[in-house]
């Protein structure tokens, strides 16, 4: 089976992803399979996803050629995916215009979501707006205190958002809230999930959304260096925006693909979200995957500065790329992102996301290291604007 | 004849219907589960299903939530549960008990090395709520092999075919998921719930339980007069978390001495 055709028809990456989830779920994700299948296909669905994403969220993003930053490290040249310049400012929205779609022609009026650094509730947030749908984003009440912004953003576009105070109160129990939600309005309600995880279809939907900045990445690249990249760079939290670059270059097999966790105050320290690096198989979500779990089986809490990448769970479709050799999975502390941080402001003029500064900081290690015809391509997958407040408190800088 | 098997067939026997309460191990505290599990059994409980406390419960309501949060605190493992059901097995032969729970703990110790653990532990059933039947062929040939019944949950919203696939596979009993919703939430509709049962009986042929939703003797009741098992959790979880120190066993006796009660008026 060629890689690019995964998951098979129940949702399996190799021995990942599936269908792990109470009875209760089935027959609404059957549907949502069902539906998906046909509207993959269907050329009206196709039209509008790629109308809306031409006029709504502004596409194609531009790739390009950080040209300080690369003279900076005298090495490979680094290009940047700028999926930072997306309407809302993260590459979620792609996600969530194809969802939105697929919600209204299930008749669905009520769209629920889980967020960690609140981009995909900004993301869902805003499309429900534009759909006229009812939005509810479920939060962590400590993801709320560290993106205070974005939480108020989510409320001027109309959701509710709703604090979630069980477990380590971050993006996993944002999750299974979200699930509990579904649980109980399953007939009226459109789960939104905001990365490659949970139950199939979900891993395999997402990443079709998001491959559409893998494909546009490929023609611009072409158009701008006349040739691919030597390798790919994208953080991994949940792991939706390294599948959107990555999957389209997966048959491209002399382009390296190399996600990037966080590895928070060192994998040593044992506070980190570096699930591929340190983890182990196991069941969470809906799906089996790599997780930061105990020797039990009790998921454990992770850390990272940015809190779309504090996630103890990783798409399916990654552990498979890992397992297979395909990708390879690398990790980033919170001190190296914050310097990548810093060094694109000074640099390119480019306030990067904390979450995309992991990927920036492991090209900044590779780069000096290659030759000055060589070409990084890193993933910008979303702006800084909602870290200021960490950045700045990092910083001793109190507003 | 399994113990649950010989449970179903004697309570037929007598025309009375099931009475499974649901706890979480672990909770209130390590040391009180083996003889809660024994004061449920003394008060009329007919199988035990003993719930494992996960990090993560995604289909539990907050009543649930909080007391696996409890039982974590006290470092509560899937270890632990075994011991406790092989520490009530050396006075009760006769209970069921049917672990409860999510898939990953069991992923963790490894299929293989769980089935023998259990088994050697007298557990009599064991519910997975995060693997349904296609994700747990493994698993239940493994359990079917060591005598131990793999029990599946079927929904309101379970079709026909789908149905016939759980039929396959499960053993012991089916639970029958009242409600749309998590554990712990309320809105029982009878009337739904006995059309229900009484399509499913065309489909499956072992014993029937109804849980979620179930607050009371009036609604443990009427589900009797049409479930062959009524399964109460959240609500003895309840009783329990408000109960004063030392007090949770025997206000939950006394629950469910009420709920006993209310299932055998005739």
């Amino acid at each position: 089976m060629q890689m690019g055709d995964l998951p098979d028809d129940k949702g399996h990456f190799g021995p990942y992803g599936g269908v792990f989830v109470a009875e209760t779920l089935i027959e609404a994700l059957d549907q949502l399979k069902a539906a998906y299948a046909k509207y993959r296909e269907d050329p009206e669905f196709c039209a509008e996803f790629e109308y809306e994403l031409k006029h709504y969220v502004g596409r194609p993003s531009p790739v390009y050629h950080a040209r300080r930053w690369s003279e900076h490290f005298g090495g490979a040249q680094v290009y940047l995916k700028r999926e930072d310049l997306n309407h809302t400012g993260a590459h979620k929205i792609n996600n969530t215009v194809g969802q939105a779609l697929l919600a209204r022609r299930l008749g669905k009026k009520r769209i629920i979501a889980e967020t960690g650094a609140g981009q995909h509730g900004v993301a869902s947030a805003t499309i429900a707006a534009r759909y006229g749908m009812e939005c509810v984003v479920y939060m962590g009440s400590e993801d709320i205190k560290r993106q205070a912004q974005n939480v108020y953003r989510m409320k001027l576009l109309g959701a509710s958002v709703i604090p979630v105070e069980s477990g380590s109160k971050t993006l996993k129990d944002a999750l299974n809230e979200a699930m509990r939600d579904w649980v109980t309005n399953v007939d009226s309600t459109f789960y939104i999930i905001g990365t490659v995880a949970g139950p199939h279809p979900y891993p395999m939907m997402v990443r079709d959304f998001q491959s559409v900045i893998g494909r546009e990445s490929i023609w611009q690249m072409e158009e701008l260096t006349g040739r691919q990249p030597d390798a790919v760079l994208a953080c991994v939290g949940g792991g939706s925006n390294a599948m959107g670059i990555f999957h389209p270059y997966i048959t491209h097999k002399d382009v390296r693909l190399i996600g990037v966790e966080a590895a928070g105050l060192g994998l040593e320290s044992g506070k980190h979200a570096a699930t591929l690096c340190a983890g182990k198989p196991g069941v969470l979500h809906g799906n089996r995957t790599y997780l930061i779990q105990d020797d039990d089986g009790q998921i454990i809490e992770t850390h990272s500065i940015s809190a779309g990448l504090d996630y103890p769970g990783v798409g399916p479709e990654h552990a498979w790329l890992k397992d297979s050799g395909r990708a390879e999975y690398v990790s980033i502390t919170d001190d190296e992102a914050l310097q990548a941080f810093h060094d694109l402001c000074r640099l390119e003029g480019i306030i990067p996301a904390l979450e995309s500064s992991h990927a920036l900081a492991y090209a900044a290690k590779m780069a000096p290291r290659m030759k000055k015809d060589q070409i990084l391509l890193v993933n910008l997958s979303g702006r800084g604007d909602k870290d200021m407040h960490t950045v700045a408190e990092k910083s001793g800088i109190t507003f | 004849m399994s113990r649950i098997a010989a449970t179903f067939a004697a309570l037929q026997q007598h025309h009375r219907k099931a009475l499974i309460p649901f706890v979480t191990a672990g909770d209130p505290d390590l040391a009180t589960t083996v003889p809660l599990m024994h004061a449920l059994a003394a008060a009329g409980a007919d199988v035990i299903e003993l719930g494992v406390p996960f990090s993560d419960p995604m289909a539990d309501g907050p009543t649930i939530q909080r007391s696996s949060e409890r039982a974590l605190r006290n470092g509560t493992t899937l270890r632990h549960v075994l011991g406790f059901v092989a520490e009530f097995r050396k006075t009760n032969d006769r209970t069921p008990v049917v672990l409860m729970g999510y898939a990953n703990p069991i992923e963790a110790m490894g299929y293989e090395a769980f089935a023998a653990a259990a088994n050697a532990a007298g557990i009599d059933g064991v519910l997975v709520v995060d693997y349904p039947p296609e994700e747990s062929v493994k698993l239940c040939t493994l359990l079917d092999r060591s005598g131990i019944a793999p029990i599946f949950l079927i929904a309101p919203t379970s079709v026909d075919s789908r149905i016939e696939q759980i039929a396959l596979l499960a053993r012991g009993y089916v639970y029958y998921v009242s409600l749309r919703g998590v554990t712990g939430a309320a809105n029982l509709n009878v009337d739904e719930i006995r059309r229900k049962i009484a399509s499913l009986r065309t489909r499956v042929k072992i014993p029937i339980g109804v849980g979620f939703g179930i607050r009371d003797g009036k609604t443990a009741r009427a589900v009797s007069e049409i479930a062959d098992a009524v399964v109460i959790g959240s609500r003895l979880v309840e009783e329990m978390e408000k109960s004063a120190p030392g007090k949770a066993v025997e206000n939950v006796s006394v629950l469910i001495r009420e709920i006993r009660a209310a299932i055998d008026r005739g």
